[in-house]
């Protein structure tokens, strides 16, 4: 219920905000010397000139009826545009966030266990040094080794799925470089909230029915960790399925990130109004979604609902 | 058998236990006392062998000929939960809030005999049985949010004993509940000892409490172990001068304000008061059950009277001082503060003035990036800041006796007891008609309690204030009020002269609190 509501209000926002943004698409696809009468034809078409309340009704209309309208820019549907880039957005993101979480657990949970000696400081120095790094530069850093040097993982581009091999493979080294930075933060998040719950008075009383300090750790410090963890989890899904754009171009990907970035430099409005839609329902479910692993977590949770 | 020989520690070169010697011979409880920072709860982790980073442990913690110092962490491990159990002061935040209290409880019996979790739990069931959780009320698994705090103590003495230690230490382990379950878990303790023939050690600084429960008694000052006898000589012949200085302390009455209530109009006037809750729902569209936290209560106080509130836990003491202090709604009757009505969220900041309030924990109710200075000054945004308020804050901390220099520092800088003197400090600083005090000496070690409520009467004398005074522990009640209302289920059941409430009790409830009330022996209540 407040999942509809809030993309109700989600889209409202995004067609007042696109609706806003000076620059008339029809006269940037005809160019600066367009005729008045060819303009106005063009407009009446794309139906610029119905009143804002009716172009709203007709988009929110289409998104509910699963058309999201059509490009103006390349005149296809909206829809099969998304879903193209998804195919490769989606899986980018997903093994971005799955290696950066399989980095960053074992890294935090080393480091609280030898919270404030040589063992910890090694790696917040190693996570300080993955946060600070531009991913962009990473990423290149990585072609010339992988890619240009070694030859083991190509440069750039993407073949689609339909060869399922060189699709894992171009998308290898976009993947690690966008993990990086998460790992390292997702690394620092778990081991203060490790640390935290380490201080803990159950810890304590875990430690004196007889477990070790690796138990302790492992059974009953690390789920009392997991809210802040999940939550960071969540936002970073999020970030990298839109937020991917410089990695997409540093590898020539047809992500989600490119389209819409293309979308507003060409003034293609229906694209970027949908594709926004279409990230911010992304992003409200994985909220969604993260709410229901905090009470899966928490049993204090689950009663409040 | 267990027993402590010729114990020091030190922490980064600092000694804190200074040659420390205690046998723990089973069947037996032995009282350890001691104001805080005396090395009392030290002693008990050097014997678990949970010291802190940078502990150094020197001489011979004994079992059964073995020396425990010298065992690793692996080794001592394997030790604890099964030889040694303990428990510790907070109930609240002793047990892991994520895991089921079964769970909590098998996993002692699964850590150290590879049990299956089947028949773990089985065993498990028996001893929440054993602590008085029985399993048609408290099944296996519950949540240690959905218990109490005396529920809680008890799933903590469940995962202690589940594993029949020989030895069991309480650190404290009835200070944060209230005088009748207090009296329960100090039963449930002495029925283990005597039917499983453990060895308890039992350590409190509430001399109450070791009196009536101990044999044998140790009492440790700084580091040392100053005195350790029976029980019952130690308390009639006290041979060291701080376990005199203890005795006395415990059994100090502040002398108590001559000319108490003032004449004119009464400075608090409740007049039926109700609040209450809507409980959760059991079912989706079962009809919503409510909890009178606060049922149809009235009383006035004058100016200058110190009047009690006491009751257990879940009396609703706690929501009816919320509703006086103006952060609870009144939903039916009337709270009257100097004439005005009290409405939650919209007072006046001149109404508000006239009414302070010192918690019991005086360091969660600091900012610790603020200076005293600051801290003590905050009340008076209610009031305007006079131009010679700084002189006020130091003229404030030299009536609660702190030093002027006390105003340039933190929070953290200070002990308990002079954090609690900031607090009152702080309430007293726009001179307010009446102070409400909630629990507010009942963390504070027996010396530190002495000088405090010294102040408080010394204070009420001098400056004609009112004393609103929540608390459980009736000992404290006595010495400081003139009145005491006793509540039970969101109501008034007593409202009396304290000496003739707590001496004659004619409720249920106030009969109730007088029986659980610990008494030092050879005091006459």
């Amino acid at each position: 219920m407040t999942l509809a509501v809030s993309l109700l209000v989600a889209s409202a926002v995004i067609f007042a905000v696109v609706d806003l943004v000076p620059g008339d698409p029809a006269s940037f696809m005809l160019g600066t010397g367009a005729r008045p009468d060819t303009l106005a034809a063009l407009r009446a078409e794309m139906g610029l000139n119905l009143p804002w309340p009716v172009r709203y009704a007709r988009w929110l209309g289409g998104v509910l009826t699963g058309d999201l309208g059509t490009s103006l820019a390349y005149r296809t549907p909206v829809a099969g545009m998304i879903v193209e880039r998804l195919q490769v957005s989606l899986p980018l993101a997903l093994a971005a966030l799955a290696l950066a979480a399989a980095v960053a657990f074992p890294a935090g949970l080393y480091a609280a266990s030898r919270g404030g000696r040589a063992g910890d400081a090694a790696v917040m120095a190693g996570t300080q040094v993955g946060v600070a790094i531009p991913n962009f530069w990473f990423a290149m850093l990585l072609v010339l080794v992988f890619a240009v040097k070694l030859r083991w993982l190509p440069a750039g581009g993407f073949p689609g799925w339909d060869q399922p091999l060189a699709a894992i493979r171009s998308l290898a080294l976009p993947a690690v470089a966008l993990a990086l930075p998460q790992a390292a933060i997702l690394a620092r998040v778990l081991r203060s909230a490790l640390i935290e719950t380490l201080g803990q008075d159950y810890v304590r009383s875990a430690r004196a029915k007889g477990l070790t300090r690796a138990q302790a750790l492992r059974r009953h410090a690390l789920r009392n960790a997991m809210i802040p963890v999940l939550t960071i989890l969540g936002m970073q899904f999020s970030f990298l399925l839109a937020g991917a754009i410089i990695i997409e171009n540093v590898f020539y990907l047809p992500g989600l990130g490119r389209l819409i970035f293309q979308a507003i430099t060409q003034r293609d409005l229906v694209v970027v109004q949908s594709s926004v839609l279409v990230m911010v329902a992304a992003v409200i479910l994985v909220t969604f979604v993260v709410d229901l692993a905090y009470a899966l977590v928490d049993p204090r949770l689950r009663g409040a609902r | 058998m267990i027993g402590v020989e010729r114990l020091s520690v030190a922490i980064g070169g600092r000694p804190v236990l200074d040659d420390v010697s205690l046998a723990l011979p089973p069947g037996r409880i032995t009282g350890l006392v001691g104001e805080s920072g005396s090395g009392k709860s030290m002693t008990a982790l050097a014997i678990m062998g949970l010291l802190p980073d940078g502990a150094r442990a020197t001489g011979r913690v004994d079992l059964d000929g073995r020396d425990l110092l010298a065992l690793d962490d692996r080794r001592m491990s394997d030790l604890r939960g099964r030889r040694i159990g303990m428990i510790f002061q907070e109930p609240m935040t002793a047990l892991n809030p994520l895991m089921t209290i079964g769970d909590q409880v098998a996993e002692v019996l699964i850590r150290h005999h590879g049990m299956a979790r089947d028949a773990a739990a089985t065993v498990a069931r028996l001893r929440l049985d054993r602590v008085g959780l029985p399993g048609a009320r408290f099944p296996l698994g519950l949540f240690p949010h959905e218990l109490s705090g005396g529920q809680r103590q008890r799933v903590a003495i469940a995962m202690a004993i589940a594993d029949a230690p020989d030895v069991l230490i309480a650190d404290e382990p009835t200070t944060a509940l209230d005088v009748t379950t207090q009296a329960q878990i100090m039963d449930l303790l002495r029925g283990l000892v005597a039917d499983e023939g453990m060895a308890l050690l039992l350590i409190t600084h509430d001399l109450a409490v070791v009196g009536s429960t101990a044999d044998r008694v140790a009492v440790m000052q700084g580091g040392r172990i100053v005195e350790e006898g029976a029980t019952a000589d130690l308390f009639r012949a006290p041979g060291h001068p701080h376990t005199r200085a203890l005795l006395a302390a415990a059994r100090h009455r502040p002398a108590r304000a001559q000319a108490p209530a003032l004449p004119g109009p009464p400075i608090l006037r409740v007049e039926r008061a109700t609040r209450s809750y809507a409980l959760p729902r059991r079912a989706p569209f079962a009809p919503t059950g409510h909890l009178r936290a606060v049922d149809d209560v009235s009383f006035s106080m004058q100016p200058g009277e110190s009047v009690g509130l006491v009751g257990e836990s879940g009396c609703g003491k706690s929501t009816l001082t919320r509703m006086i202090l103006g952060l609870d709604p009144v939903q039916g009757g009337r709270i009257l503060l100097d004439g005005q009505p009290v409405v939650a969220g919209r007072m006046p900041g001149a109404l508000r003035a006239r009414v302070q309030v010192v918690f019991q924990d005086p360091f969660g109710s600091f900012d610790p990036r603020w200076t005293v200075e600051r801290l003590v000054a905050e009340p008076f945004h209610l009031t305007g800041r006079p131009r010679d308020w700084q002189d006020q804050v130091a003229a404030a901390l030299a009536e609660v006796g702190l030093p002027a220099d006390a105003m340039r520092r933190h929070i953290h800088q200070f002990s308990g007891g002079q954090r609690q003197r900031i607090a009152i400090a702080r309430a007293l600083i726009i001179r307010p008609r009446l102070i409400v005090l909630d629990e507010a000496v009942s963390a504070l070690d027996v010396q530190v309690r002495a000088q405090v409520l010294d102040l408080l009467s010394r204070l009420r004398e001098s400056h004609g204030i009112a004393w609103l005074f929540i608390s459980h522990d009736l000992s404290v009640v006595r010495s400081i009020t003139d009145r005491v209302l006793v509540m039970d289920r969101g109501r008034i059941v007593e409202d009396g002269p304290t000496r003739r409430v707590l001496d004659a009790p004619e409720s249920a409830a106030a009969r109730r609190l007088v029986a659980a009330m610990p008494r030092m022996p050879g005091e006459t209540s």
